[in-house]
C-alpha cells in the first residue's frame, strides 16, 4: 500500500467525500433543529452529561499536579506530531520484528480493502469488534456488511446503537441518547435469543448483553479494534476500556486486525504513565479504567496467532500540514470536552454529522474532510457551532486550545467563501469603526432606531439576519445619548467634577 | 494613575450607563480618567466571525489610541473586549499586521484590564463604599471566567456592597448562549441556552442579574424582557458607582 502521505508533492488529500462518516447531510443549525425539539433526548442527554461532568470534576480535583500532567500530556503529543514520520517508521519496523504486519492506508477505502481482504481471505463471514472511533470514520461495518461480513459490536453502547440502527452520538458512550426503556425495547426488538421478560433494570441489560456476547467470543476467529495509544519505541498497542468485551476480543481470535490513525502514536513506554493519568479521570470520571489492554506483535502459545495493523491516515497529514489546526490532532477522545459543551448538552451528537461530535468534532471533522468540498457543504458549519465559552479547553486533559481553533477555521472558511451579504456587512463596520468620526457619524444614524422601540423603548421585530435575535429576545431602543456625547456635555462634566470632589474628601 | 476609559463599541452606543459608572468610580477612587476620542472598537466581533483582516484596523486604530505611555492603564466594563485587546490583537496583528503594529497591540493588550480586575488586583480594593438595595444574583461571564480568569473578584466587590442582597444564581458558570454571532446563526441552540439561564436566574428570586459584560447582558435581559419576567439586568460597574448619597441612574432594564 501507499505511504504517499510522507513526502506528498502538494497538499496531502483530505478524507474521501462518499466513504465514512465525517460529513453529514445538512449544515448544523437545520440538524440542530431537528435535535432540539427532541424532549426525551433533551433530558437523557442533561442528565447524563450532567452527571459525568460532577463525577470528572470530582476526580480532577484530587490529583494536586493535575496542570501539570495537562501539560505534559499536550507536551508529549505536540513532540510526537512534529516528527510523526520519524516516529511512524521506527513505530512500523518495531511492530514487523515482533511478527506482526504493518499495513498503511492512504484513506478509508484504502483500510476498509484491507481490511475486508484480511477477513475474506480467512474465510470468516462474522467479525468481532471493539469500540473504536477509526473504525467508525471509515465505515468499516457497513463496508463488511456489502461485502458479506457481519461485525458485531461488543462494547455494549455501541451495541445498543448498533441494534438499534442508529448513529452514535458521543465519543465515549455512543448511545448517551438513549435511556433504560429505550434500551430494553431494542434488546427486546433485536436482540437473537433475547429473555420475552427482560425488565429495564441496567443490570438485567448487562447480563442479558453478556449472554449474547459469551457465545460470539467463543466462535469468533477475526476481530478488529482501534487503538488508545501506539508507542513508536516497541511497537506495543494499548487499548482502554471499561467492560472487559475488549479485551475478550483483543486474546480470543485467532486473528487479530487493529485500525489506528497515525496520530495515536507517542514516542516511548514511559510516556503512557501521563495519558493513563489523564484518560479515565477526564472520560469517565474514574481514578483508573477497569481494563488497560498492551501487546506487542504475537506471542506463541499466548493470544492471535496473527496481528495486523492498519496505520490510517484519511486527512490526517492534511490536518498536520495547518501549523495551527494540527493541535487538533493532540485528542485523545476522552470526550471531556463534549461533557461540559452547553451546545452539544442541548442538540446532541448526531447534529454534527460526523464521527467526532461536540466541541472536538467542530474542528477535527472539518480539518480531516474539508470544509469547501461541495458547494454548501456542511462541514463548514460546524466552527461556527460553538459560543466560544471556552469550557472545552479549560477540561482538555492534553490542553487544545478549541475556541481558539474554531475562530481559526472561520477565518479559514471565510477566506476561501466567495464574497456574501455577511462579509459585505463586517467590512461596512470594519470601515464605520476605523475611524472615530465615521463611527459618530454611524452611531447618529442608528440613534434612528429609536423610532423600531414601542412606547416602552423596547424593540421586539427586526429585519433579517437580525430578526434571529428578536425571535426570541427583545432589544433596548438605542439611547438619547452615547457615551461620548454624555462626556462632552454638561452634565458629564459635572458628574466628572462631582465624583473629583468626593475623591479629594474621601467621601465615598 | 491615568486611567484611560475604553467604552468598547457596544457601551458607547447602547449602554452608556455602565461607561458613566466606570468613569465615575474610577474617579472617585482617586484615579484621573481618561478618554481618548479616538477610540471605537475592539474588533472581537470580526475575529470570532472569521474576518480577521477586517479587524486590522480596529487592531491599529486601538494601538493607536492606547499604546502611549502617558497612559498607565487601560479599563473597559467588558471581560470579552478585554479578552479580545489581550488575546486576539496579538494573532491579527501577526497574521495581517506589521512587527511594529505586533509590538504596539501588545502594549496596549498588556496594560489593559478588566473592570473588576483592575479594582481588585491594581487598585487593592474591594469596599468601593457601594450602596445597592436590591435583591442581586450574579452572572460570571464566560470570557472573564475562563479568558481573564477573573475568578471571585466581582463577588468579592458585590459581598462589600451595603443593603446588596446578593444570590447564588444555580449552574452559574454555564454560558448564556450569546456568543456574539452565535446568537444569529445558531439562534435556536442560542435561545435553548438562554431559557436555561433565564430558568435558574428567576429561580433565585433576584429582581436583577449582574454581569460585568453589557453584551452578555443585552442578551439575558432580551430574553428575561421578551418574557416579561420583571427580573432587570445591570452591569457590576453600575451597581458599584451607586453609593446612598447618588443612587446611580436607573439600571439598564427593559422589564
Ligand atoms: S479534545 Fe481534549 S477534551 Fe475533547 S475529546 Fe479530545 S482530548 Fe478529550
Amino acid at each position: 500500500m501507499s505511504r504517499a502521505f510522507l513526502g506528498l508533492p502538494g497538499p496531502p488529500p483530505r478524507a474521501p467525500r462518499d466513504t465514512g462518516y465525517l460529513r453529514g447531510q445538512r449544515p448544523f443549525p437545520s440538524a440542530a433543529h431537528a435535535a432540539l425539539e427532541d424532549s426525551q433526548q433533551r433530558r437523557n442527554l442533561g442528565k447524563a452529561t450532567g452527571t459525568i461532568r460532577d463525577k470528572r470534576a470530582r476526580m480532577v480535583e484530587e490529583v494536586p499536579d493535575w496542570e501539570r500532567l495537562r501539560s505534559a500530556g499536550a507536551a508529549i503529543k505536540a513532540d510526537a506530531l512534529a516528527r510523526l514520520p520519524e516516529l511512524l517508521e521506527r513505530f512500523e519496523s518495531a511492530v514487523t520484528e515482533r511478527g506482526g504486519v504493518v499495513h498503511w492506508a492512504r484513506d478509508a477505502v484504502e483500510a476498509n480493502e484491507i481490511v475486508t481482504r484480511l477477513v475474506a481471505d480467512r474465510g470468516a463471514d462474522e467479525v468481532l469488534k471493539v469500540k473504536s472511533m477509526a473504525t467508525q470514520e471509515i465505515g468499516l461495518n457497513e463496508h463488511l456488511a456489502a461485502e458479506g461480513i457481519s461485525a458485531v459490536e461488543t462494547d455494549l453502547a455501541e451495541l445498543i446503537v448498533q441494534l438499534g440502527g442508529d448513529r452514535p452520538s458521543h465519543i465515549l458512550v455512543p448511545a448517551i441518547h438513549r435511556n433504560r426503556a429505550e434500551i430494553r425495547d431494542i434488546f427486546l426488538r433485536e436482540m437473537p435469543g433475547v429473555d420475552p421478560d427482560l425488565d429495564d433494570d441496567p443490570r438485567s441489560l448487562a447480563e442479558q448483553a453478556r449472554k449474547y456476547l459469551r457465545a460470539k467470543f467463543m466462535d469468533a476467529r477475526v476481530a478488529v479494534s482501534g487503538a488508545n495509544f501506539g508507542i513508536a519505541d516497541t511497537g506495543t498497542l494499548s487499548v482502554v476500556e471499561s467492560e472487559g468485551n475488549g479485551r475478550m476480543c483483543l486474546t480470543m481470535p485467532e486473528t487479530l486486525v487493529t485500525v489506528m490513525g497515525i496520530e495515536k502514536l507517542v514516542p516511548s513506554f514511559a510516556d503512557l504513565e501521563v495519558f493513563l493519568q489523564l484518560l479515565p479521570r477526564s472520560s469517565t470520571g474514574e481514578r483508573m479504567n477497569p481494563y488497560t489492554s498492551m501487546w506487542t506483535g504475537v506471542t506463541a502459545g499466548d493470544g492471535p496467532r496473527e496481528f495486523h495493523l492498519v496505520l490510517l491516515d484519511n486527512g490526517r497529514s492534511a490536518t498536520l500540514a495547518d501549523g495551527v489546526g494540527r493541535e487538533a490532532l493532540r485528542c485523545i477522545r476522552c470526550s471531556a470536552c463534549l461533557n461540559v459543551c452547553p451546545v452539544y448538552e442541548r442538540t446532541g451528537g448526531k447534529a454534527y454529522g460526523s464521527t467526532y461530535p461536540g466541541p472536538i468534532g467542530a474542528v477535527l471533522t472539518p480539518q480531516l474532510a474539508g470544509m469547501h468540498e461541495t458547494r454548501d457543504d456542511p462541514n463548514a458549519s460546524l466552527p461556527y457551532a460553538s459560543s466560544l465559552c471556552g469550557a472545552c479547553y479549560d477540561v482538555c486533559p492534553v490542553k487544545i486550545d478549541i475556541p481558539s481553533l474554531l475562530v481559526e477555521l472561520r477565518h479559514q472558511h471565510v477566506e476561501r467563501s466567495r464574497y456574501t451579504a455577511e462579509a459585505a456587512m463586517m467590512r461596512a463596520a470594519s470601515l464605520a469603526m476605523s475611524s472615530a468620526t465615521r463611527f459618530t457619524k454611524a452611531q447618529r444614524a442608528s440613534r434612528l432606531g429609536r423610532v423600531l422601540g414601542g412606547s416602552d423603548g423596547r424593540i421586539t421585530a427586526l429585519p433579517p439576519p437580525f430578526a434571529a435575535w428578536t425571535s426570541a429576545r427583545d432589544l433596548p431602543v438605542p439611547p438619547r445619548e452615547t457615551f461620548r456625547e454624555w462626556w462632552e456635555s454638561e452634565q458629564g462634566r459635572a458628574a466628572m467634577a462631582r465624583a473629583r470632589r468626593e475623591a479629594e474628601r474621601g467621601e465615598w | 494613575m491615568r486611567v484611560a476609559l475604553f467604552a468598547t463599541c457596544l457601551g458607547d452606543s447602547l449602554f452608556p450607563e455602565a461607561v458613566k459608572a466606570t468613569a465615575i468610580l474610577l474617579t472617585r477612587l482617586g484615579q484621573e480618567v481618561v478618554f481618548p476620542p479616538g477610540q471605537t472598537c475592539c474588533g472581537q466581533m470580526h475575529v470570532n466571525t472569521g474576518y480577521q483582516a477586517d479587524a486590522l484596523p480596529l487592531v491599529r486604530n486601538y494601538a493607536a489610541d492606547f499604546a502611549d505611555e502617558s497612559i498607565d492603564a487601560v479599563v473597559a466594563p467588558s471581560g470579552s473586549c478585554v479578552g479580545s485587546v489581550r488575546h486576539q490583537h496579538g494573532t491579527v496583528a501577526e497574521h495581517h499586521g506589521t512587527p511594529a503594529l505586533r509590538e504596539r497591540a501588545g502594549r496596549a493588550g498588556g496594560k489593559t484590564y478588566e473592570l473588576a480586575e483592575f479594582l481588585v488586583d491594581v487598585l487593592g480594593v474591594t469596599d468601593v463604599g457601594a450602596y445597592f438595595p436590591h435583591r442581586v444574583t450574579y452572572h460570571p461571564t464566560c470570557h472573564s471566567l475562563r479568558m481573564l480568569r477573573v475568578g471571585d473578584k466581582p463577588l468579592r466587590l458585590l459581598r462589600q456592597v451595603r443593603a446588596l442582597d446578593l444570590v447564588t444564581l444555580p449552574e452559574a458558570e454555564q454560558c448564556c448562549g450569546f456568543g456574539g454571532t452565535f446568537a444569529l446563526k445558531n439562534s435556536e441552540t442560542s435561545t435553548a441556552m438562554l431559557a436555561d439561564k433565564m430558568r435558574n436566574i428567576t429561580a433565585t428570586d433576584a429582581e436583577f442579574c449582574c454581569a460585568g459584560d453589557s453584551s452578555c447582558l443585552m442578551h439575558i435581559g432580551g430574553g428575561l424582557s421578551r418574557l416579561r419576567t420583571g427580573v432587570g439586568t445591570v452591569h457590576l460597574a453600575q451597581i458599584l458607582a451607586s453609593t446612598e448619597q447618588h443612587v446611580l441612574a436607573e439600571p439598564e432594564v427593559i422589564v
